[in-house]
């Protein structure tokens, strides 16, 4: 491979936001990064700079829609803080850090994550938690459409995903693995059904888990919805208080529920849909 | 059970007084074809026509016919309609086949022919003198700065605009084959024979199994619906990345490995469950747009480096736009795979029945590109289906930079083309994951025969490069004038851009 410099084009505009290094102001091993106006990818390369140099809790400052904040992240114990609106794909691919957005989050947020957390003060957009498969995201409010799509478990990885309110159609699509809690109690949407249509279309695997009542209209053929039975409340309960704490809930009153379980009926939906030539 | 009324395609016919009643056809077939009763009794209708039994059979007694019955003439209903039509009534099922579109359509390379050189311009013998075959896949920066390197030469300045490329030999490379539709030891044959060439091989959808670390130099690591094996630490092991949004074999649709194909090391290399389907949605649900398709291409070059990140899509209709969008958007290479691709499953109906042939396909973004002077910020892998070195010289005469394989390196480590990587038996221990039969695949060997066949393939390209009078492929490159049509019509000329064979 010809290694050279990656070719980042001329300080300039692009989509509104100018290509300049944010300002950083760093106090031992914390650092605030303002990042009004500026583009992601000068964002993003301080945010990576900054934790390289041993800062392990970044505070970002004026975010408003900068995409990929933390994505790849691979460092434990580092916090990034986001105040604002984070963009598209937040902690995209992330392995092991903690990002904490005070403010919305929009599309993609966990997208093909490994492991760390994120939690989002606020509501979220579509295919969040996409092919996650560990760490936990949790949501304050609402969330999009397709949330929780194809997230998959694998040996000690099992990805869980709470949004505090409603949720849009094909939630949970095509889970293969995971937890992915709905609870409804932040919503901006009173009257709207607490999930869309679709729900679970494809799983078959993982377990999803809803507060209040969904009727069989609103899933897909592949799953199955049954009360919340005391094991399922087990793996609920740690799931809520954690929501709770980060965000001054009261743990017990969601706990009161009731609870159902969405799940697959079979792991394998497809396979009688083949004849082999 | 209802008596079937498809019969054996095939008729296994062994020569009893040949036979030495060794039993080594018995253990030979991954289909389970021979019973075994003091003499191999063959069950016909299980037979592929693979012929491992016949390659292994000592006394070379064994020969694969076709059940020839006669139906009534009928050039409408042909007998594979009929039997497909009972086969539904029997099952229920959608068609499921693989490998490559077999069907009668028209085979373009085949009807173009490349130039040569005679007395105006002399000719090159490749053998005494310099020919160039290496390559650079990705994008090309619009200039570039160079400096004096002190001795009367020049070098590319320190940041002068170059962009990351990865170097090839030769522009031959391997197409994307998911471990778990193939097994491991095709991949490490792969894998040991892109380094040992120069090139790359790319893990398809599947991920990158540990073993294959040592190469992850010349491994390009897929990026698909499914998000199967990817973490930020293979995204940093690979040589480069390429989104898959679709395949020549059945575009537009997504994939399932079935749950028997998911044993505990192809669970662990994809990071799912053991046991239970591996579905690739159809498309990708965070790609609706060519705006969200750059919002992955960012995505994977902020998690990785900023590695090359090419983008695969299956050659339809409307390819030169979609290309020039994927172009835009910012991919380092755009990977064109046309109708005739293999695959290890597919609806037959989508496989025989959707997409263009990849010389078209080619052709028309190879234009667009230039005609909206973006050419250079690209490159273009053709695949689907690349049979020899003519079909790569032309493939890159049509304006590919480089030739993917697949079909062609499985033949080369024994494929013997019998559509059934879908059953998971392959008795070539190709594309199955039982160990009795993975392990007749020693990687040494098969690296060294796919060597073998780029190398070839690689002299013969020398070969065409000399009598066209040229020193290097990129001459060749999107060189249509050196192309001319027996017998197409004059539309595919048009899109290809050649001139009938006389003009
Ligand atoms: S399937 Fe292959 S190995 Fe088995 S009998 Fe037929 S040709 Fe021989
Ligand atoms: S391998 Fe050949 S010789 Fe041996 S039993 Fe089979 S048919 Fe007979
Ligand atoms: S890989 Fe195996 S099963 Fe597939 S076509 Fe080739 S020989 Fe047949």
């Amino acid at each position: 491979m010809i290694k050279a410099a990656v070719s980042v084009p001329p300080a300039g505009v692009i989509e509104g936001y100018r290509q300049v290094a944010p300002v950083i102001e760093r106090e031992g091993d914390a650092a605030t990064v303002d990042t009004t106006g500026v583009y992601f990818q000068q964002l993003n390369d301080a945010i990576r700079r900054l934790v390289a140099d041993g800062v392990t809790t970044v505070r970002v400052t004026g975010a408003n829609g900068q995409r990929y904040i933390g994505a790849g992240l691979r460092v434990p114990g580092v916090r990034i803080e986001v105040h604002g609106t984070a963009g598209n794909d937040t902690a995209m691919f992330m392995d092991g850090a903690e990002v904490e957005v005070f403010g919305n989050a929009q599309d993609g947020v966990g997208n093909t994550m490994s492991s760390g957390r994120v939690i989002v003060h606020g509501d979220a957009g579509d295919v969040l938690g996409y092919g996650m498969r560990g760490g936990r995201v949790f949501v304050q409010g609402d969330v999009g459409y397709r949330v929780g799509i194809h997230m998959k478990a694998y040996e000690k990885h099992v990805p869980v995903v709470v949004c505090g309110g409603k949720a849009r159609d094909f939630f949970g699509e095509y889970m293969a693995g995971g937890v992915l809690v709905l609870l409804g109690v932040n919503t901006h949407f009173p009257e709207q059904p607490l999930v869309g249509g679709f729900t679970g279309a494809g799983m078959h695997g993982g377990v999803m888990y809803v507060r209040g009542t969904v009727e069989p209209w609103q899933c897909g053929a592949e799953v199955g919805i049954t009360e919340a039975c005391e094991e399922d409340l087990g793996v609920l309960r740690p799931l809520v208080e954690e929501y709770a704490e980060a965000f001054g809930e009261d743990a017990e009153a969601i706990m009161d529920g009731p609870f159902v379980r969405i799940a697959p009926v079979s792991h394998r939906p497809y396979a009688k849909l083949y004849a082999s030539m | 059970m209802q008596q079937t009324f498809v019969q054996p395609e095939f008729r296994v016919r062994i020569d009893y007084d040949k036979c030495h009643k060794c039993g080594r056809c018995v253990q030979q077939c991954g289909w389970g074809v021979y019973d075994f009763a003091e003499r191999p009794i063959p069950h016909d209708e299980k037979c592929r026509a693979c012929h491992r039994c016949v390659t292994y059979c000592p006394a070379h007694c064994i020969t694969i016919e076709k059940n020839a019955l006669a139906f009534r003439e009928n050039d409408n209903w042909s007998t594979n309609l009929v039997k497909g039509v009972w086969k539904q009534a029997d099952t229920g099922g959608v068609l499921l086949t693989s490998m490559g579109n077999p069907r009668p359509y028209e085979r373009i390379f085949d009807k173009l022919v490349l130039d040569a050189c005679q007395v105006t311009n002399p000719s090159i013998d490749p053998l005494r003198e310099p020919m160039e075959l290496r390559t650079y896949l990705g994008r090309k920066p619009d200039a570039v700065q160079v400096e004096s390197d002190g001795n009367g030469g020049f070098r590319l300045a320190e940041g002068g605009g170059m962009t990351n490329n990865l170097k090839l030999d030769t522009p031959i490379i391997f197409s994307p084959m998911s471990y778990g539709s193939v097994s491991l030891n095709v991949h490490r044959s792969l894998a040991m024979a892109a380094e040992r060439l120069g090139i790359l091989m790319n893990t398809g959808e599947g991920g990158l199994h540990e073993d294959l670390y040592p190469y992850q130099d010349h491994a390009i690591l897929q990026v698909a619906s499914g998000r199967f094996g990817l973490n930020p630490e293979v995204l940093g092991r690979a040589a480069a990345l390429e989104i898959k949004i679709g395949q020549g074999a059945k575009p537009g649709i997504g994939g399932h490995l079935p749950g028997e194909k998911i044993d505990r090391e192809v669970s662990a290399t994809r990071m799912i469950p053991q046991g239970s389907d591996a579905i690739s949605p159809a498309p990708h649900h965070d790609i609706y747009s060519i705006e969200d398709l750059r919002q992955l291409i960012y995505a994977i070059k902020e998690a990785s480096g900023y590695k090359p990140v090419g983008v695969k899509i299956a050659a339809v209709h409307n390819v030169a736009a979609i290309a020039s969008g994927i172009v835009r958007a910012g991919a380092d290479y755009v990977y064109l795979d046309g109708f005739r691709g293999g695959t290890g499953a597919a609806p037959a109906v989508i496989r025989d029945h959707i997409g263009i042939p990849v010389e078209v396909a080619i052709a028309a973004v190879d234009q667009r590109l230039r005609d909206e002077g973006i050419r250079n910020q690209a490159s273009i892998i053709a695949a689907g289906s690349i049979r020899s070195s003519a079909d790569a010289a032309k493939a890159i005469a049509l304006g590919a930079d480089v030739v993917a394989i697949g079909t062609a390196a499985l033949l080369a480590l024994g494929c013997h083309l019998c559509q059934s990587c879908h059953t998971g038996k392959c008795s070539w221990g190709i594309t199955t994951q039982k160990p009795e039969l993975t392990r007749r695949i020693d990687p040494e060997w098969g690296a060294e025969r796919l060597t073998n066949l780029v190398h070839a393939w690689s002299h013969e390209l020398q070969e065409i490069l000399g009598a066209l009078g040229v020193n290097a492929v990129e001459s060749l490159r999107g060189s249509r004038e050196r192309l001319r049509s027996i017998g197409l019509d004059e539309h595919t000329c048009r899109v290809l851009g050649v001139k009938p064979a006389g003009m």
